[in-house]
């Protein structure tokens, strides 16, 4: 999305009229901060720490947001920091503390794939490098200031890019259903709860009516929670 | 002389951040010991008790900064000024009067104010998890929860004034701002002030720090400066959220005076609005953690849902 919007923005690619070999301070910036995102994100996957690994997430994806900054897409850098810091890293926090969060090194957090998912890092990253380095080659993209503003990004969103849009949207609309269904668990539903089987008003631990409606209790409740806490 | 600009801006805001949550501080002191029957400090400074936060912060300085031994240490240490930051850079943002009267302007600053109040939550998190304690993993856990939960009714109502106004840029919506936008924004506000309230963890809705329940939830284990900072990031945090609802809903810098004094407008609005935060607090009671999430899904999402709506159909009939 954000380089459609800057290629909007910023209109037809002209040839090189600049050298490469004189940088600005943005450029030397960028590049640095890129340095900086590399080495988090490769920390992210390497560290034997489970939160540790969510938290250096937390440099790379910040780092991100910086650099969308230094391409003046003041928008989209917001909305990086709005949806992966503010809610996709704390959900991912959220589940690793509710789950299993050693302090400390969890000796059996590496998986026997991590050479596959070597392999598919590397060929995912050599073919969108290529793609990149070819598409664009030596060409300059003037970035003026404003060139990624809501205003802008707004425009062309909705105006040059509205079907890829909205598909996308149906897409997550089908994947936030999806969840909901594998979330309910349809294989092991717990039969409800037969009326007249909960006694009201017996002293705790009287005659076992306390585990009846141990039992019994959670799946009446849980119609009601389950949706809201998916969404 | 663009660049004396900034800094002077941004230490303007530094001083702004360092001042008026002690002055929200005291007010609370103060009005919540006159509304439960008792005077509040009286001795610290000798009028009224005017210094009892800096004997407070004094105190705080001067304790011992204790780390346990099963925590995290490096997050342990960094969780408080990953909880307070964000709210400096928010209040970056927020104008005071017209004609530029704002640390930066930000195009899409509404935009920029929400994004980055959400990454205070991490900071809490990390406080909860590093502590190396159950009540401390216990209230981080419930402040991601209900923060999580608050931030989405939030989100909708400021987008609410997003749309009657036609811009993100938080001086453009209070230019835009017109006296009837108080009853039609009137659902928003509500909406935002609580969920603002709810982020904040005040009561009513500060179950993840309920001190009788478990102890003070993710700062359990912080003694000294460190806990003060979190202390800190609560009262700039009721700053931020009353002067958000003010510029947002409140219309800033407008009123009966000429626009030079606006600023005396957006300060007076904004510190009513902290009242209000201290007032709820006296008044209500602790919610359930369970009363807290179904508010939040079965009340607040509609009624934002209900004002978007709302907006929009009223936005096409006027233009």
């Amino acid at each position: 999305m954000s380089a459609a919007a800057l290629l909007a923005a910023t209109g037809p690619l002209d040839p090189a009229a600049r050298s490469f070999l004189s940088p600005t301070g943005v450029e030397i910036v960028f590049l640095l901060v890129g340095i900086a995102v590399l080495g988090s994100a490769v920390v992210a996957v390497t560290t034997k720490q489970l939160v540790h690994a969510a938290l250096w997430l937390v440099a790379a994806l910040g780092g991100l947001a910086v650099e969308f900054l230094l391409l003046t897409a003041e928008f989209v850098a917001w909305v990086q920091v709005l949806i992966y810091l503010g809610s996709v890293v704390v959900l991912v926090l959220f589940g690793l503390m509710l789950t299993k969060a050693p302090i400390g090194r969890s000796p059996d957090a590496d998986s026997k794939n991590r050479w596959v998912a070597l392999v598919v890092a590397l060929a995912s990253a050599g073919t969108l490098v290529t793609l990149v380095v070819d598409a664009f080659r030596t060409s300059w993209i003037d970035l003026g200031a404003g060139g990624g503003s809501a205003a802008v990004t707004g425009a062309s969103l909705f105006r040059t890019w509205v079907l890829p849009f909205e598909a996308l949207s149906v897409l997550l609309l089908a994947a936030l259903v999806g969840a909901i269904v594998l979330s309910r668990g349809a294989g092991r539903r717990v039969p409800a709860p037969r009326s007249g089987r909960i006694r009201a008003g017996r002293p705790v631990g009287s005659n076992g009516t306390v585990a009846q409606r141990a039992a019994a209790a959670p799946p009446a409740e849980a119609p009601e929670t389950a949706p809201a806490e998916e969404s | 002389m663009n660049l004396f600009d900034t800094v002077l801006r941004c230490v303007a805001t530094l001083v702004v951040f360092l001042t008026l949550p002690l002055v929200i501080g005291q007010t609370e002191h103060k009005v919540m010991a006159h509304m439960q029957g008792r005077l509040g400090p009286m001795y610290a400074g000798g009028f009224h008790g005017w210094a009892q936060l800096i004997a407070d912060g004094v105190k705080f300085a001067q304790k011992e900064d204790i780390v346990p031994a099963g925590a995290d240490r490096r997050i342990f240490q960094l969780a408080p000024a990953v909880s307070l930051l964000p709210y400096l850079f928010v209040l970056l943002a927020i104008p005071v009067g017209p004609d530029g009267f704002v640390g930066q302007a930000i195009d899409a600053g509404l935009f920029f104010v929400l994004a980055v109040m959400g990454v205070g939550v991490i900071g809490k998190l990390m406080a909860g998890w590093a502590s190396a304690n159950k009540f401390s993993l216990l209230g981080g856990l419930r402040t991601a929860a209900q923060l999580m939960s608050y931030e989405l009714p939030m989100v909708l109502a400021a987008a609410s004034v997003a749309m009657a106004a036609g811009t993100l840029s938080l001086p453009g919506i209070v230019d835009a701002w017109q006296w009837y936008w108080i009853p039609w924004q009137i659902i928003g506000a509500f909406v935002f002030f609580t969920a603002g309230l709810a982020e904040l963890q005040r009561p009513p809705f500060d179950m993840p720090v309920a001190d009788s329940e478990i102890i003070f939830g993710a700062y359990t284990e912080y003694t000294g400066l460190r806990f003060a900072l979190f202390l800190l990031s609560e009262y700039v945090g009721i700053l931020v959220v009353s002067a958000l609802t003010a510029v947002l809903f409140l219309g800033g810098w407008h009123g009966p005076l000429p626009d030079q004094l606006g600023w005396l407008w957006t300060l007076l609005k904004t510190f009513a609005l902290a009242f209000v935060v201290i007032w709820l607090r006296v008044t209500y009671p602790r919610l359930r953690e369970d009363q807290l999430m179904r508010f939040a899904w079965t009340v607040l999402i509609p009624l934002a849902l209900v004002q978007l709506a709302l907006t929009g159909i009223i936005k096409v009939a006027i233009s």
